[in-house]
């Protein structure tokens, strides 16, 4: 459970969205909101639709039915440079990081949309862009003594292991200040200490820094115990929504997830 | 001359004055080296202790500090301690039961801790010691919905103590006048390998006096810097980092954090460093591992002047004679290609003199270092005496000895072999324990060490063993066992070694192979094997682990107190030694009763004179099964060497 309490109305409302692929149905009619400060779990079995519904919200896919709301603006179409602008930011179910720099250079590219000076400038790194590259490495700074990853600061990605990619990863959401966080499987393929750990972290982010955290998640546990209230996708479909107790209970959810005798 | 500051806080306020804008403590945070002044960390210190005062810490209380090396920490300490307190330092990894002792023998009421996980093992404590009420912060992270009446950030208690300072501006300075150099300054905890850990108090006077021998012996000043990474709660970072900044006001240097120590050591750079022999060792491992993996040209470079300075590099470091000019050029070159960028990536380029203490270490290691021209020293002592006892002098340093006794030390080796020692660095007492006070020091005022040893023909202390371990052949001659073991552990090929010969006429030994390094060394020769057992049966290995046995002889020839206990018959282990089955302790160390009587038959072999022993042990596997082992085990006998026994007459 989220220790921030104060979550507030709704920041991103999903209203009747619809997506597909050819005759792939990925989405049907799916509807929930997301509300300030909380932790927002979405489940369901493979192929439920989990990772595109996070595509749409920021802005890889554009459903052909249904809107998505963010801060109050309804946003058609827009690309996922307009939404990081917005203030969304993401991790990736299979990491996505530039392997061959340095766990610095990788949040410091986090940091590009911050960036006012122009190449040119950077190149000459004088006046402004040497003011502006110093702030943006003291926050990125403040980010690595946040995910306790000072001791690998500059080691280059590629070289490390599984468990710290995705930290440095969620380091690079983090690095844009992001409004919301959407989190594509942050636990996949980590041993328990990695999982505590990074659900610590999830907690940290979403109650220190008062971020709200849209989060896919395999690990049932890990979902009961961060999420404030979790939306349930199967083929497509939302067949539940509400708090992990009320999801639980749910006899939909169970049948999904544990087939039903026909 | 006017008199010297004669405690802890004086020396602060003195240093201040001395020199308030030269930096007295740096910290790497939020990855920059932040650094404070000496009239900047004395303003910290006074709000910190008048935030304590006005919470109700009084004179004579204990304050509790618990984290990593952070200059708040190290405040704090100069807080309690101008207040008359007394800072208690806690090992920040051990666990909330061992500080719960801890907390409760100190009668601790005040704590600061370092982050979150200190503070949950603090509050752990609470039910078990409700007199622990206050504690204070460094790190808020993950603490921000905890409300636990009196846990507060330092930050807060600086507030405190600003508004304390403002209302009683004289309160600071009027309690440090208060101060006398008897009185306690720090309680500092003992490991406790046997029992729970004592206490030991220790007064301004015997710690301010032996950093002035400290800082006299290798000439520390105020341009020298040193990382502190080694625990808090231990006495060398007390007398080290704490004390010795005091006397010489240099600059603390603190690590961002335990994982980029090693880092943070190459960024700072230090002129003075303290560390175990593991610390060495593993920075030697990173550096052999990565040279395996360079280029042939980097490789063959570094084995060509490495070979260059294991021949020459000592003797030009403690600048001997007998150098011909070709390896002086040689080792120049060496330095301009090898050994300084070398130094310069291990961050030992500005090193001036660098110690190790608390184990033996090995030869190899300690020759790398000398060799590339690290003043690597030894030294011996413990909390008790404000370690110092015996350090090696500039110049003067060997192997296997401790160096000389500190000026003001006497030494004196009992009857029974054990190290007596008596110095100014003297520990006030045992805190609480009187009884155990006066069963470690005697009514002359020696400190009974537990440790064996005696002085070589230079006058160098040279520890052998734990007293109580140490033996005698029944010709008379001292038997250390340890020593031995050591001796042999060396040697990358023997992995355990287990030494007989109390009471009896000669010495034997039991040796487990290294299967790694062996194997290895069996593989590049083409040696088949099928397992553990089979290859310590091969007589390839048993010729290579005489040529050890007999290395270790002849080293002992040399030495005229301990060369009869030369070893003559030894065997090779069909099985490793194994904690599981209570044959080495969980620390790794050799139960050596206990093997002697589980293998008896091997011992009585070994001093029956047979050539060989057939033995059956009933192993346990690690899936719970078990199973026996036979093998017929050689007897083997090792060459022996002269004794040279005139060296000590000379």
């Amino acid at each position: 459970m989220s220790a921030g309490g104060k979550i507030g109305g709704p920041i991103l409302e999903v209203d009747d969205v619809s997506l597909s692929f050819g005759g792939v149905v990925a989405l049907q009619s799916v509807s929930f909101d997301v509300r300030k400060h909380e932790i927002r779990a979405i489940i369901g079995p493979n192929g439920a639709g989990k990772s595109s519904m996070l595509n749409v919200i920021n802005g890889v896919y554009h459903p052909q039915r249904g809107s998505v709301t963010f801060k109050g603006a309804s946003r058609r179409d827009v690309d996922p440079h307009e939404a990081a602008k917005q203030g969304i930011a993401r991790t990736f179910q299979n990491i996505a990081l530039f392997r061959g720099m340095t766990v610095l250079d990788n949040l410091m590219t986090g940091r590009y949309l911050k960036m006012k000076c122009g190449f040119l400038d950077q190149a000459l790194y004088w006046g402004r862009a040497r003011r502006e590259e110093l702030a943006h490495r003291a926050k990125v700074e403040e980010i690595i003594d946040f995910l306790e990853i000072q001791h690998i600061r500059k080691t280059l990605v590629g070289r490390l292991p599984y468990g710290l990619q995705k930290r440095v990863e969620l380091g690079r959401a983090l690095a844009a200040e992001p409004e919301l966080l959407l989190l594509d499987e942050p636990m996949a393929g980590m041993n328990l200490e990695e999982k505590q750990d990074m659900s610590r972290f999830v907690l940290d982010v979403n109650d220190q820094l008062g971020m709200t955290v849209v989060l896919i998640e395999h690990d049932m546990s890990v979902v009961m115990d961060l999420s404030d209230r979790v939306v349930v996708l199967d083929y497509g479909r939302k067949i539940a929504d509400g708090t992990p107790d009320e999801v639980r209970n749910n006899k939909d959810v169970i049948d999904a997830y544990l087939g039903v005798a026909h | 001359m006017t008199e010297q500051p004669d405690t802890f806080p004086r020396l602060l306020l003195h240093q201040a004055k001395l020199r308030p804008h030269r930096p007295a403590f740096r910290e790497k945070d939020l990855g920059i080296w932040q650094s404070w002044t000496w009239a900047q960390v004395a303003e910290e210190v006074r709000l910190l202790a008048c935030g304590l005062a006005a919470q109700g810490f009084r004179r004579g209380d204990r304050l509790a500090i618990v984290g990593d090396n952070r200059p708040r920490l190290y405040w704090s300490m100069m807080a309690a301690q101008a207040l008359g307190g007394v800072p208690v330092p806690l090992y920040q990894d051990a666990v909330a039961a061992e500080m719960a002792f801890v907390v409760q023998d100190a009668e601790i009421e005040f704590a600061v801790a370092e982050d979150q996980e200190q503070v949950d093992k603090l509050l752990e404590i609470g039910p078990q010691w409700p007199r622990l009420k206050r504690i204070y912060f460094d790190d808020p992270r993950g603490l921000r919905h905890y409300s636990p009446g009196g846990l507060m950030s330092i930050e807060s208690l600086r507030a405190i103590g600003r508004d304390f300072a403002g209302r009683e501006p004289e309160f600071f300075l009027g309690e440090i006048e208060k101060a006398r150099s008897s009185d306690v300054a720090v309680i500092l905890y003992t490991s406790g390998t046997t029992g729970n850990p004592k206490g030991v108090s220790q007064a301004h006077a015997a710690m301010i006096h032996t950093a002035r021998v400290l800082v006299a012996f290798d000439g520390i000043a105020e341009g020298d810097d040193l990382l502190c990474y080694l625990p808090m709660a231990w006495v060398g970072d007390f007398l080290y980092s704490y004390a010795q900044v005091h006397i010489a006001g240099f600059c603390l240097n603190c690590p961002e954090s335990p994982g980029t120590a090693m880092n943070d050591l190459r960024e700072i750079g230090p002129t003075y460093f303290f560390a175990p022999p593991r610390i060495y060792e593993n920075i030697l491992t990173q550096v052999m591992i990565r040279i395996e993996d360079a280029g042939w040209v980097k490789r063959g470079m570094f084995h060509y002047f490495m070979s260059v300075a294991k021949r020459v590099g000592m003797k030009i470091l403690e600048h001997k004679p007998g150098v011909p000019l070709k390896d002086r050029l040689r080792y120049r070159l060496g330095e301009l290609l090898v050994y300084g960028p070398l130094k310069n990536v291990l961050g030992l380029s500005r090193i001036r003199v660098a110690y190790t203490g608390g184990e033996a270490i090995g030869p190899d290691l300690f020759d790398f270092y000398r060799s590339i021209g690290v003043n690597l020293k030894q030294l011996y002592g413990m909390t008790e005496t404000c370690v110092t006892v015996c350090m090696q002098p500039s110049g003067e340093v060997k192997l296997d000895t401790v160096g000389r006794p500190m000026p003001g030390v006497e030494v004196r080796i009992a009857d029974s072999g054990e190290v007596l020692v008596r110095s100014p660095g003297m520990m006030k007492e045992y805190h609480r324990r009187p009884q155990a006070t006066r069963e470690a020091v005697d009514a002359e005022g020696f400190f009974h060490t537990g440790d064996a040893g005696y002085f070589d023909a230079d006058g160098h202390l040279k520890i052998i063993d734990r007293a109580k371990d140490v033996g005698r052949l029944s010709d008379g001659t001292l038997f250390a066992p340890k020593y031995l073991e050591n001796k042999l552990k060396f040697f990358p090929y023997i992995k355990e070694a287990v030494c007989f010969g109390h009471g009896r006429e000669k010495v034997c030994a039991f040796i487990n192979i290294d299967m790694a390094a062996i194997g290895n060394w069996a593989e590049r020769r083409n040696l088949a094997y099928s397992g553990y057992t089979d290859l310590a049966l091969q007589s390839a290995v048993h010729d290579l682990i005489r040529d050890c046995v007999e290395k270790v002889n002849r080293d002992l020839a040399a030495d005229s107190t301990l060369g009869n206990s030369q070893i003559r018959r030894f065997l090779v282990l069909h099985k490793e030694l194994d904690a599981d089955e209570g044959e080495l302790t969980r620390t790794r160390k050799v139960r050596r009763r206990h093997i002697a009587e589980k293998y008896s038959a091997l011992v009585d072999a070994l001093y029956s004179g047979t050539a060989s022993c057939y033995v059956e042990t009933q192993v346990r596997f690690e899936d719970g099964r078990t199973g026996t082992l036979r093998a017929d085990l050689k007897i083997l006998e090792a060459r022996t060497y002269g004794v040279a026994a005139a060296r000590q007459a000379a």
